[in-house]
């Protein structure tokens, strides 16, 4: 069995992991990014469609091409890319992590370790929703994989349940190909994809959204037949009698959530309750010194841009072996408007960072308070389905320092 | 007709009359008995495999395309102590022996077993009255090693079971088990000893001679002769039995509908966990799997004799589920949840198996095969090739002296040390290859289950657990589908979910 000393181990080569992979790199650290698909760069190689890198690169690109512009940079610094690698298990106590290839097992011994290891799709079993289990059910993200890589539609009349964006996206893109796309419909009274996505992929396409809105039951014994729907009430999130609609499709896309994947770590790192996501602070590390984290396995992020971002700072940070790291953090605590918040922690020594949080509800106006008192800002058109991004200066951090704040709290307060 | 080039002797007695041929004293058998076995569920395809275990020339026939895909898929994957069937049924006699036989059956076929045991919770005294009666009971039925355990005994074993309970029933025989597994592993072993599966054959008819006896099975491909036949087609089985003119046994399918959860609930129970039965049902359990999740269910809803394929849940039952499970472990977290099913069962007004010859000279059933029925199964193909052959046509079989019983274990890499695993790598660096991440499974071990039979992607997630984990195929479906091209030469307009019109996907996008 072959062991392998490194400097940094990276865990996944999406968005995150590429672009923490190129810092490390670059700071002359010996880098190694595991990939356990054939090719590096994650779900971008199927999102085929563009909107990628406004923030990034200031221009639009495809999700290939996106990822492209760091595959070369990834060569530029000389990143390790290991393909088709699958990693096994993470010892904490022996700071080992143990592969498994083609070419047999591998023990990597990282000095860092950095978790870029993204989402999984909520699959269609856990929603609980009853009926037959016919096959024609997918998620959006398998849709797409069939649709884009694989050349094959996976239906021709077709559902989709949640509003999220890569659903969004797979109801354009089948209408594209022909496919009967008869509504999409979400439970919640908002939607759960970007603004731009409902009007892009929805609205220019005359595809219904209905809100309030899911499958009570799916039917047909080999292969979907139909799907009943009915509103939901709101308050009570059951179905509205009365309301139980028979649609005839063969093919029902969910795209009802992400899960961020901590599987290989969770059983010694912080993982919030809620989100499932890694606990880290604004330096990207864990709760476990030898381990950082960046993208969809810290939270959902709705730009990978953002997570190209994150995955910088973890890379970077990451690469400081020699310095001793500032030890104080500050928790954030979240009030009732905020579901979720990237970091978890402030490092009250560290740099400056951007803080990214997600609503609960739509707020027309609202003012985000940091502190209190160390941050106000306001903000219009407030969604869940969009993050707020507000930048942490070194200004912010010196105030915060003076404060003698003990955690920093964070709502949402309706109004001007 | 001598198919082998053999000529096997029937035994020193005398024989009656049968179907269309005398064998006296001392007579060579001009040729082998033809046993044709309809159903390849649990009870079927170890019936079948039972008769390869003699002279006999063995098909098994198949309406789905590929084995233990009725009752035997869906149900709680118990392997029963036999305390619970009430004495002088024909239950009780097969589950209690049955049971016994799992050890030998499991390393066999080398299918996964465990003897983890069961409890009975008695949460009032009344409870326990009901307790010391399924001891007494146990008594009668022959299950040793069971015993009523007090609240805090029980605790120090299962900590998460409800404090709030009095004392359990224990039963160190009960076991789990992985049913599907053990019907195509008993296809595979029969195949292995000459046996023929047919699935994708329906059968359409079963012809009797003007003597009563039948002559053969007609299915939708083709004709089997046969001197026996064994009617093993669960749900279906009140149909067989007309098509020989038999009064119906007036089945009717009751509903169980489950909850699965995820292995992070894994460790909540180790061991079967009931309630109190009723004269109605067992109720509603908590289940151990031997992948290491957790089954709860199932409900019991019966339901008209036509609805023999609505397999389909209901909001109403996964809400019982969810509301009676809590009372034994509270603790469980649905929210973990995997997948729900449902799955029927054959029940009968005499709530009973009906095993055995009939007045059709040949025909035999295998029926109504209710809870236990798979842990009867071995009991029943045991008693089918011996006792019942022996009654329904007087003759005992002459034994197979080729026959083999082992099937070939399926690799599990995530079974298996590191160093075992990087070993088996070198020699096949498909086994290195990742596809099913949730359950760590490889390239190689699906490659495995398509050269043994899976054709399609529930033939391979059922054969491997690929498919079966939290992510639900998610990750690995698009693999799955292009390994079935690869290995299975299966075209990908061919290719289904699980079988007849499960197409998994449409046309193609650019052609």
């Amino acid at each position: 069995m072959k062991e392998i000393r490194v400097d940094v181990l990276v865990i996944g080569a999406g968005a995150a992991g590429m672009a923490a992979s190129i810092e490390s790199a670059s700071r002359g650290c010996h880098t190694v990014l595991l990939e356990r698909e054939d090719c590096s760069g994650g779900v971008l190689n199927q999102c085929i469609h563009n909107g990628f890198g406004l923030h990034v690169f200031k221009e639009e690109l495809t999700g290939p091409e996106y990822a492209d512009r760091f595959r070369r940079q990834m060569d530029e610094k000389g990143v390790q890319v290991r393909t088709v690698q699958f990693v096994v298990s993470i010892d904490p106590s022996k700071k080992a992590v143990i592969t498994m290839s083609q070419e047999g097992a591998v023990v990597f011994h990282p000095k860092r370790v950095i978790m870029t290891t993204g989402a999984r799709e909520r699959a269609f079993g856990s929603l609980m929703i009853p009926g037959t289990r016919p096959s024609g059910i997918f998620t959006a993200g398998v849709a797409q994989r069939f649709v884009n890589l694989q050349n094959r539609l996976p239906g021709k009349k077709i559902f989709l349940l949640g509003s999220g964006d890569i659903g969004l996206i797979m109801a354009r893109r089948l209408a594209l190909e022909g496919a009967d796309v008869l509504g999409v419909a979400e439970l919640m009274p908002f939607p759960g994809g970007l603004a731009r996505n409902i009007a892009q992929c929805l609205n220019d396409f005359d595809i219904p959204l209905h809100l309030s809105t899911s499958v009570v039951e799916v039917h047909g014994k080999d292969r979907l037949e139909a799907i009943t729907i009915a509103r939901f009430d709101p308050k009570t999130r059951t179905a509205i009698d009365g309301s139980h609609k028979k649609i005839e499709v063969d093919t029902l896309i969910l795209s009802v959530g992400l899960i961020p994947q901590n599987e290989l770590i969770d059983s010694f790192v912080q993982i919030h309750p809620t989100t499932k996501g890694v606990v880290v602070d604004s330096m990207m590390r864990t709760s476990h010194p030898w381990i950082f984290a960046a993208g969809n396995n810290v939270a959902i992020y709705d730009l990978v841009d953002f997570v190209t971002l994150d995955g910088k700072t973890a890379g970077q940070n990451a690469s400081r072996f020699e310095e001793t790291f500032p030890s104080d953090t500050l928790p954030i605590v979240l009030g009732k408007s905020v579901g979720v918040s990237i970091p978890n922690k402030i490092v009250k020594q560290g740099d400056p960072f951007i803080l990214y949080l997600r609503s609960k509800k739509v707020i027309e106006k609202g003012i985000v308070e940091i502190g209190p008192g160390l941050i106000r800002r306001t903000r219009i058109g407030i969604k869940p389905s969009e993050m707020i991004d507000i930048p942490f200066t070194q200004k912010d951090l010196e105030r915060l320092r003076e404060s003698n704040l003990d955690r920093v709290y964070i709502d949402i307060q309706e109004g001007s | 007709m001598n198919t082998t080039g053999r000529v096997y002797r029937a035994p020193e007695k005398d024989y009656p009359f049968f179907g269309a041929f005398f064998i006296k004293r001392g007579e060579i058998m001009e040729r082998r008995l033809r046993v044709v076995v309809i159903g390849a569920g649990i009870v079927g395809a170890l019936i079948a495999r039972e008769f390869t275990k003699y002279a006999c020339d063995v098909c098994l026939l198949e309406q789905e395309i590929e084995a233990g895909w009725g009752v035997t898929k869906a149900n709680s994957a118990i392997v029963h102590g036999g305390y619970d069937d009430e004495p002088a049924t024909i239950r009780a006699k097969f589950c209690a022996q049955g049971n016994q036989m799992y050890d030998s059956l499991s390393k066999e076929l080398n299918i996964d077993f465990q003897r983890t045991g069961s409890y009975v919770l008695a949460f009032s005294d009344e409870d326990i009255l009901h307790l010391e009666g399924l001891l007494t009971q146990a008594k009668t039925n022959g299950v040793i090693g069971c015993r009523i355990d007090r609240r805090d005994e029980v605790l120090t074993r299962q900590p998460k079971l409800n404090k709030m309970m009095k004392a359990a029933f224990w039963c160190p025989s009960a076991g789990i088990t992985e049913p599907w597994m053990i019907a195509m592993a008993a296809v595979e072993s029969m195949q292995l000893n000459g046996g023929r599966f047919f699935p994708g054959n329906p059968v359409i008819g079963v012809d009797v001679d003007h003597k009563g006896a039948v002559r053969g099975v007609r299915t939708s491909q083709e004709f089997f002769h046969a001197d026996i036949v064994v009617n093993a087609s669960g749900l279906y089985a009140d149909r067989i039995t007309q098509m020989v003119g038999l009064d119906p046994l007036l089945l009717y399918p009751r509903k169980g509908e489950y909850i699965l959860l995820d292995k992070k609930m894994g460790s909540i129970v180790s061991a079967v966990i009931f309630p109190v039965p009723t004269k109605q049902s067992k109720g509603i359990l908590v289940v151990p799997t031997v992948d290491g999740g957790v089954l709860l269910g199932p409900t019991a809803e019966d339901l008209d004799q036509r609805c023999i394929e609505d397999t389909s849940t209901t909001r109403i039952g996964l809400e019982r589920i969810k509301s009676l499970v809590h009372r034994l472990v509270p603790d469980i977290d649905e929210s973990q949840t995997v997948k729900t099913f449902a799955g029927l069962r054959p029940e009968t007004p005499l709530k009973d198996f009906v095993v055995g010859p009939t007045e059709i000279k040949g025909f035999f059933q295998a029926a109504a095969m209710r809870s236990p029925g798979l842990t009867s199964a071995p009991a029943i193909a045991k008693y089918m090739a011996t006792e019942a052959v022996q009654e329904g046509i007087g003759i005992q079989l002459t034994s197979n002296p080729h026959f083999r019983p082992n099937v070939p274990k399926y690799i599990r890499t995530s079974e298996q040390s590191l160093t075992q695993w990087d070993e088996l790598v070198a020699k096949d660096p498909r086994y290195g290859k990742m596809i099913c991440v949730c359950n760590k499974i490889t390239e190689g071990e699906i490659r495995d289950a398509i050269i043994r039979g899976a054709r399609t992607v529930d033939g391979i997630k059922f054969r491997t657990r690929a498919g079966f984990g939290h992510c639900q195929g998610g990750f690995c479906l698009p693999k799955v589908v292009e390994l079935l091209q690869r290995y299975g030469h299966i075209p990908m307009d061919q290719l289904t979910l699980r079988g007849k019109a499960s197409a998994l996907l449409s046309s193609e996008v650019r052609t």
